[in-house]
């Protein structure tokens, strides 16, 4: 990943080139291995588990962690918070890349990936919860690939193009965010229809509510990650007003998302005891519970708290990297570990090597895209011809 | 042939059915309507497990008239129910074996899709894949499946299984309640085979009240509970038991409400979320905006309050500098004037000396010399 680094060296095998073209290269083998062999030739899938680590990791996590578009962009235009401008550019961006790829995970995913536009052009289910996500998703993407056309005109120099779209800023957003809520909770509510199927301490009416108040927190904890990341490798692509900006986020970014989170582990309690669930608490899975609630939800809670307060950006950090990988859990559990908890163990769903591989094969594609975007357009940076704040 | 009175329960019922021809599937309501009763007449299965003797013929059937591939061991292999079994690609219905607690003999139970009455997968399905027909059947369209098997993940029974082999073309596959034999007047395959009677076709109103009069004759052959009855809203297939359900494979803490019932309350939240939220942020944009006019309001009054003072400091500052600047330039001037001074002085007394010698010629490079020591001085005073 250690690139390109201030110092400016330019050749061609990079490190993080070297990394990436080998991974994409094994990528392509395995989308090979995919269309001619069918799942069962890569995936670890079978009757009673018809979703794994795509779904649940690609699937899930992916649109959960791409959050960070309309909350930011909610943050900087709707609830006016000035502050939060230098820091949309990214999150439309990443938002952008990560509901790409996820779409892009579907096609791998799915059985007959060209009829994936059949559920919206062709034969509409309304009473499918997926059918609610699909066009959601669908719609969304539309929206964010309009909002980051801006920094594309600024690179190409469309000036009025650019100027159209920024007029409709806030519209996008106010689509943006009612599309979010719609399939952020919906990809939770999926779950409702397999009671019988899901372990009673993550099954609750309340599944949708969860995952949509996971993924406001979500998408702040991703920024505040990924700006990490940005900082140490992108460094010499910010200019002043981002690098400030920077600072502002993780601060602000981290205190909402404490509030956040808190109010997250109250509404799980909530759940427990509206299905009184609190007798599962004893076995092994309430370990496990326990674990991703305290572990990765309440810990990281306080972390915020505590870095907000001492003003610790190193703090605020950490606690963004364990709300992270709390989202991750939270979503894998309720998608595969918890799925199916009733089955024999010899009936598990542990993903192959190969599904492991092509869902690092398109984090890779992600952050590939994501490099080539900040290098060469103004996403970290103001365009010198253009005002930054629209 | 000894095909018998009941076994041929529904044979009225199903050549109705076939006269009223194309077993087109209406759109399942199911999803919509609360506590759907099944359409009247809709057909279904009555599997009296006490009969079942595990023999496999249905199996046999089954892959015959649905033209499935060849199985792994044969169906006259009946070692495979040793182990416990479930629907796949290739095999739409199996026969497990239970053994019982307190059971002498061994209970058979046969599995396939129990045709739900307001069916999971079909409510689960986002392009409408699954249909219940009128006729009973939940019957697949695999023209327009995608493939995403959400339908597996949805239904309670644990069904349809998927062709995970098939790179371009996989389909869902379950069992079809044998529709097109339906159609045809004919029994479903594994119905007509099965030699113990344990499988009874018919309408499903008949299956349940020939269910309820076999328990009252032989209260003491079965439990008094018709498994699909009520579960999960209600399935066309029917199952008698001898022993608690639970003992044999069946979900029995499933529920009665359908599937849709789960969902239902999301889905209703959608257009309360599509009308209500853009009001809001609407509203809350709004408010957003006027704080952050009297912000920018209060700000560019104080900017200005701001630039006022600076520039009055400035004026102050730049003042003083000029005052001092042009203290030090007369002090420069002052000390270079008399160093001129001091310095013509000298050479008035040097030349003095040479009295005569070289005359009035003397005072021009002194006058020079003096004012080149002056621009000196000056900037060494800048500089200071
Ligand atoms: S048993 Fe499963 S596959 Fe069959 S109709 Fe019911 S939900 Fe659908
Ligand atoms: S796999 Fe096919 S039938 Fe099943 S839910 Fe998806 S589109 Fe519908
Ligand atoms: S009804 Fe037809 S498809 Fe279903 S199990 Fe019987 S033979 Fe097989």
């Amino acid at each position: 990943m250690a690139g390109e680094h201030p110092t400016g060296q330019r050749g061609l095998f990079t490190p993080f080139n070297v990394v990436a073209g080998i991974i994409l290269l094994a990528g392509g083998v395995l989308t090979v291995m995919r269309f001619t062999g069918g799942l069962a030739a890569v995936t670890a899938l079978d009757d009673n588990n018809p979703w794994g680590l795509w779904i649940g990791f690609d699937l899930l996590c992916g649109v959960a962690l791409a959050a960070g578009g309309y909350v930011t962009s909610a943050g900087a235009y709707i609830f006016g918070l000035k502050r939060f401008h230098a820091a949309v550019r990214p999150a439309i961006l990443t938002a952008f890349l990560g509901y790409a790829l996820v779409v892009l995970a579907l096609h791998y995913d799915v059985g007959r990936p060209w009829r994936l536009p059949y559920p919206i052009f062709v034969s509409p289910g309304p009473t499918s919860l997926l059918f609610e996500v699909g066009l959601c998703v669908f719609l969304y993407l539309t929206v964010l690939f309009i909002e980051v056309t801006p920094a594309a005109f600024e690179w190409l120099k469309l000036t009025r193009l650019r100027a159209l779209v920024v007029k409709l800023t806030l519209v996008l957003t106010i689509f943006g965010v009612v599309l979010s809520t719609l399939h952020q909770s919906s990809l939770g509510a999926l779950f409702l229809i397999a009671p019988g199927k899901l372990h009673p301490l993550w099954y609750s009416g309340y599944l949708p509510v969860f995952f949509f108040v996971s993924s406001i927190f979500a998408g702040m904890s991703m920024v505040i990650f990924e700006g990490t990341l940005a900082h140490k490798y992108l460094h010499h692509k910010m200019d002043e007003a981002h690098k400030a900006g920077t600072l502002n986020v993780v601060l602000s970014f981290g205190k909402a998302a404490a509030f956040v989170m808190a109010g997250y582990f109250y509404i799980k309690i909530i759940g427990l005891a509206a299905d009184d669930n609190w007798h599962y608490l004893a076995t092994g899975w309430g370990l496990w519970y326990l674990l991703e609630l305290f572990g990765f939800v309440a810990f990281p809670a306080f972390l915020y708290a505590l870095g907000v307060r001492e003003k610790n950006v190193r703090t605020i950090r950490v606690a963004s990297l364990f709300a992270v990988l709390g989202v991750v859990l939270n979503r894998l559990n309720v998608s595969v570990i918890a799925f199916n908890w009733h089955l024999p163990l010899s009936q598990w769903y542990v993903p192959s090597i190969y599904e492991v591989g092509t869902s690092v094969f398109i984090v890779t594609l992600g952050i590939v895209a994501y490099k080539f975007a900040a290098t060469h357009m103004p996403i970290l940076h103001g365009h010198p011809d253009f005002e930054y704040e629209h | 042939m000894g095909i018998s009175r009941r076994k041929f329960l529904g044979w009225m019922g199903a050549a109705a059915g076939a006269a009223a021809a194309s077993m087109k599937p209406k759109a399942a309501a199911a999803a919509a309507a609360k506590s759907f009763p099944g359409h009247p007449d809709s057909l279904g299965v009555l599997h009296d497990t006490t009969r079942c003797i595990g023999c496999r013929k249905c199996e046999a059937a089954c892959n015959e008239v649905n033209n499935l591939p060849k199985p792994e061991a044969p169906f006259d292999d009946l070692s495979v129910l040793e182990r416990r079994r479930r629907t796949h690609a290739g095999s739409y219905t199996v026969v497990n074996k239970f053994s019982v607690p307190g059971k002498k003999d061994p209970v058979f139970v046969k599995r396939q899709c129990n045709h739900c009455l307001e069916p999971a997968c079909a409510s689960a399905c986002f392009v409408q894949a699954f249909k219940k027909s009128e006729k009973g059947p939940v019957v697949y369209n695999e023209k327009v499946c995608v493939g995403c098997r959400y339908c597996m993940v949805a239904c309670p029974f644990y069904v349809p299984a998927y062709e995970y082999d098939k790179a371009l073309t996989p389909r869902v596959t379950k069992c079809t309640m044998c529709a097109p034999r339906i159609a045809e007047g004919k029994l479903p395959g594994c119905v007509a085979a099965c030699p113990k009677e344990a499988l009874t076709f018919g309408p499903r109103k008949k299956l349940l009240e020939y269910a309820r009069a076999r328990i009252a004759k032989h209260p003491d052959r079965y439990v008094g509970h018709i498994y699909g009855e009520r579960e999960m809203g209600g399935t066309s297939w029917l199952y008698l038991s001898g022993v608690d359900f639970g003992h044999i494979g069946m979900d029995t803490g499933i529920g009665d409400l359908p599937a849709a019932a789960y969902t239902a309350g999301p889905l209703a939240a959608v257009p309360l979320v599509v009308g209500l939220w853009p009001v809001l942020l609407t509203g809350i944009w709004a408010i957003s905006k006027r704080k952050e006019k009297r912000a920018s309001d209060e700000l560019s009054a104080a900017l200005a309050a701001n630039t006022a003072a600076h520039e009055q400091k400035k004026r102050e500052e730049l003042s003083a500098l000029r005052q001092k600047l042009s203290k030090e330039k007369e002090a420069a001037v002052e000390r270079a004037v008399k160093q001129a001074l001091e310095e013509a002085e000298k050479e008035r007394e040097q030349a003095a000396a040479e009295a005569g010698k070289e005359g009035g010629r003397q005072h021009e490079p002194a006058a020079r010399q003096g004012g080149a020591e002056k621009g000196e001085a000056e900037q060494a005073d800048k500089e200071n």
